[in-house]
């Protein structure tokens, strides 16, 4: 079984690059594949001209094919494949091509992969990445633009994280994947094109979130799509005086109450902004929890997200409507201040 | 079979080019932006929608997939609701929040365009069973890829359709590819129909070029599910003109592949045989080409006038009652 111990590619000091989210995420398949051969690509389509939403790029050419393989399309199947592989020493990655697929590879993803190791007694890690590709305003319809991220937050044994920018792309799937535990690692379709900067060599804080911006005011939580509107309503309250703290949320499960505990406890008011109904969520996680922990608030904690009662439409002016917008995100902040 | 000299074959003929048409004027609307996201086009499949559809009656059902615009339109549907639907319209078949993947309209037997690989099949199979209860003599027919043969539901489907001698009929558009790739690269047979042989049912291979062999072997087999003799598989060999998707240049196709099949293109063998009978002569195709085209532009003309919908009014679709 190959260990975390061995060498890894990437540079030992992480190096600044600027790339694309879709670059990072091919950046970090290349440093962990690179550096332990124990690590595979799987899913539909993953080699063929760099994967369906091109984020694998020359991996089957520096890999080859045994290492980078296609599957029949089949996600149970093939997640149950990827638990198998993980039993007897190799660190599958699985590409599950939509979020809405997840639910396809159900059972492995919630009675499988999750409860071996405890159901075995602890005989076993099952170090299986699921790389989901999730998110809305693709036009795809409404079994096509899930995030999904909080589908299977309620599982022990699983680990979920999102990525909301390049940087955090490349460290959160590096992290994902030395994991020794099942990890379902969220990427947003519309964000494949921004670019950012990326520490090559460098790995994510397992559980930790980011604070992007400091501010005394206003708390807000974002995940995904939503963090880069997060930070831009922070600009926004910013020109009227309103001092935002936005969190990127990073971790789904497990949660970082401390670093939002921490947070609100300075400023009082919190806004979850989420692509997702809230009910069931982590939004509404995190407020409970917090609320339980005895949490004194300014104001009631708020939530931007999707409606309640209503599935992602084709429209795209609905589309457009119903994704929690950066005058929807402030608009929630100003709410908590009174303004 | 069909009688050769059916008066259907115009009717066909006419269905095939409004299809063809359609798919061309679909990617004509994506590229300027009037139709967004995504869309599977179906040039190159017209003879096993449209012959295949012509072999149901009256209370029979269907289900097919994102690829689904061949099926909708050899149901009936116009395409004018096609195109708005395709625009995320108010008018479209499904309020416009459907969209390119969903062409659905009960009314016409079309129960379920699906963009979830293999969803299709058992959705087939509870309709059929439905009607067994019911002591309906009704058949459903489900259309899904060659791909969709490789997913557990497509196996659970057959072996419960086999146990319940259910009336069903499998259509399998084995149009050699999934996504980008070749059928040999995931699956281990070039006959999908031989997947039937284990279930215990008949898988016949058939000809996807030729409406009329579509047509005759999918009539023998809905009319076999009618009389209660159960389901049957049937392996449509065809081929996709276009990509898999609009963003899908398909470069992964050998050379020549393409020109083997537009030279047996399915449009074009039934146009030779309707000219060589005397039935519709090459100039009398060529005017019945344009007229579908003038009825496809003026199609997508007045869907693109019609508003979009509000969210409010999407809300009744969530719940009934
Ligand atoms: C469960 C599921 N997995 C993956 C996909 C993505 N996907 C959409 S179409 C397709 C290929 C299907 O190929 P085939 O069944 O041959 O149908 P075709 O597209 O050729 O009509 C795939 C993998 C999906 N929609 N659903
Ligand atoms: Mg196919």
């Amino acid at each position: 079984m190959s260990t975390l111990a061995e060498p890894l590619a990437a540079p030992s000091e992480p190096t600044t690059v600027e790339l694309t989210y879709r670059e990072a995420i091919n950046a970090a398949l290349e440093d962990e594949m690179a550096a332990d051969e124990a690590v595979v690509l799987m899913g539909e389509d993953v080699s063929a001209d760099g994967g369906v939403f091109k984020t694998n790029h020359g991996l089957v050419e520096q890999f080859g094919p045994s290492r980078v393989r296609n599957t029949p399309i089949c996600e149970n199947g093939f997640m149950g494949v990827a638990l198998g592989m993980s039993l007897t020493g190799l660190r599958p990655v699985v590409e599950i091509m939509f979020a809405d697929f997840l639910p396809t590879a159900g059972d492995a993803i919630v009675n499988q992969l999750p409860k071996y190791r405890y159901m075995s007694g602890g005989q076993f890690s099952v170090p299986v990445t699921v790389r989901s590709i999730s998110g809305a305003l693709g036009r795809f319809g409404t079994q096509h633009s899930a995030t999904g991220e909080s589908w299977f937050m309620s599982l022990p044994g699983l680990r979920v994280v999102t990525a909301s920018s390049p940087g955090a792309a490349y460290e959160l799937l590096r992290s994902a994947i030395h994991d020794d535990n099942p990890v379902i690692f969220h990427e947003h379709k519309a964000l494949y094109g921004r670019k950012g900067t990326v520490r090559r060599g460098a790995i994510a804080d397992l559980g930790k979130a980011a604070v992007l911006r400091e501010g005394s005011d206003v708390t807000i939580v974002a995940t995904l799509l939503m963090v880069e509107r997060a930070l831009k309503a922070a600009d926004q309250l910013a020109a009227d005086g309103i001092s935002t703290e936005v969190i990127d949320l990073r971790w789904i499960r497990p949660l970082d109450l401390a670093t939002i505990a921490a947070s609100v406890s300075k400023t009082g008011r919190l806004v979850v902004s989420e692509e997702q109904v809230h009910a069931g969520g982590w939004g509404a996680t995190i407020i409970s929890e917090l609320t339980m922990a005895g949490q004194s608030w300014h104001a009631a904690p708020r939530a931007v997200s999707l409606p309640a009662d209503l599935p992602i439409p084709y429209s795209p002016p609905l589309e457009n409507e119903i994704i929690p917008s950066v005058e929807r995100i402030a608009a929630a902040a100003r709410t908590a201040l009174g303004r | 079979m069909s009688d050769p000299l059916s008066p259907d074959h115009v009717a066909w003929f006419r269905k095939m080019l409004e299809i063809r048409l359609f798919e061309e004027k679909v990617q004509e609307l994506f590229m300027q932006g009037a139709i967004q996201g995504t869309t599977h086009l179906c040039q190159g499949q017209e003879a096993v929608s449209v012959g295949a559809i012509g072999a149901m009656r009256p209370g029979d059902v269907q289900t097919n997939t994102y690829r689904g615009h061949g099926e909708a339109l050899a149901l009936g549907m116009a395409p004018e609701t096609a195109f708005a639907e395709l625009m995320g319209r108010s008018s479209g078949c499904s309020g416009g929040v459907g969209g390119s993947m969903h062409l659905i309209d009960v009314s016409k037997g079309n129960i379920g365009a699906n963009a979830i690989v293999g969803a299709g099949l058992p959705i087939a199979v509870g309709a059929a069973v439905a009607f067994q209860i019911r002591q309906q003599p009704h058949v459903a027919l489900s259309f899904f890829g060659d791909g969709a043969t490789n997913i557990g539901t497509f196996h659970e489907a057959l072996n419960m359709a086999a146990v319940w001698t259910a009336p069903v009929v499998f259509i399998i558009t084995n149009n050699l590819y999934g996504e980008y790739s070749p059928l040999r690269s995931t699956t281990p047979l070039d006959d999908l129909a031989r997947r039937a042989g284990p279930y215990g049912f008949p898988g016949v291979i058939v000809d996807g070029q030729d409406v009329d062999a579509v047509h005759g072997a999918t009539s023998d087999a809905v009319e076999r599910a009618r009389r209660g003799e159960g389901p049957t598989l049937l392996e449509m060999k065809t081929y996709r003109y276009r990509g898999h998707s609009r963003a899908d240049p398909a470069k992964y196709r050998p050379e020549g592949e393409l020109e083997r099949w537009t030279s047996r293109d399915p449009i074009e063998l039934l146009g030779a045989r309707l000219a060589a009978d005397g039935r519709v002569s090459p100039d009398d195709q060529a005017a019945m080409r344009a007229e579908v085209q003038a009825e496809i532009d003026a199609a997508a003309d007045r869907a693109v006038q019609s508003p979009y919908p509000t969210l409010e009014e999407t809300e009744r679709y969530v719940y009934a009652g």
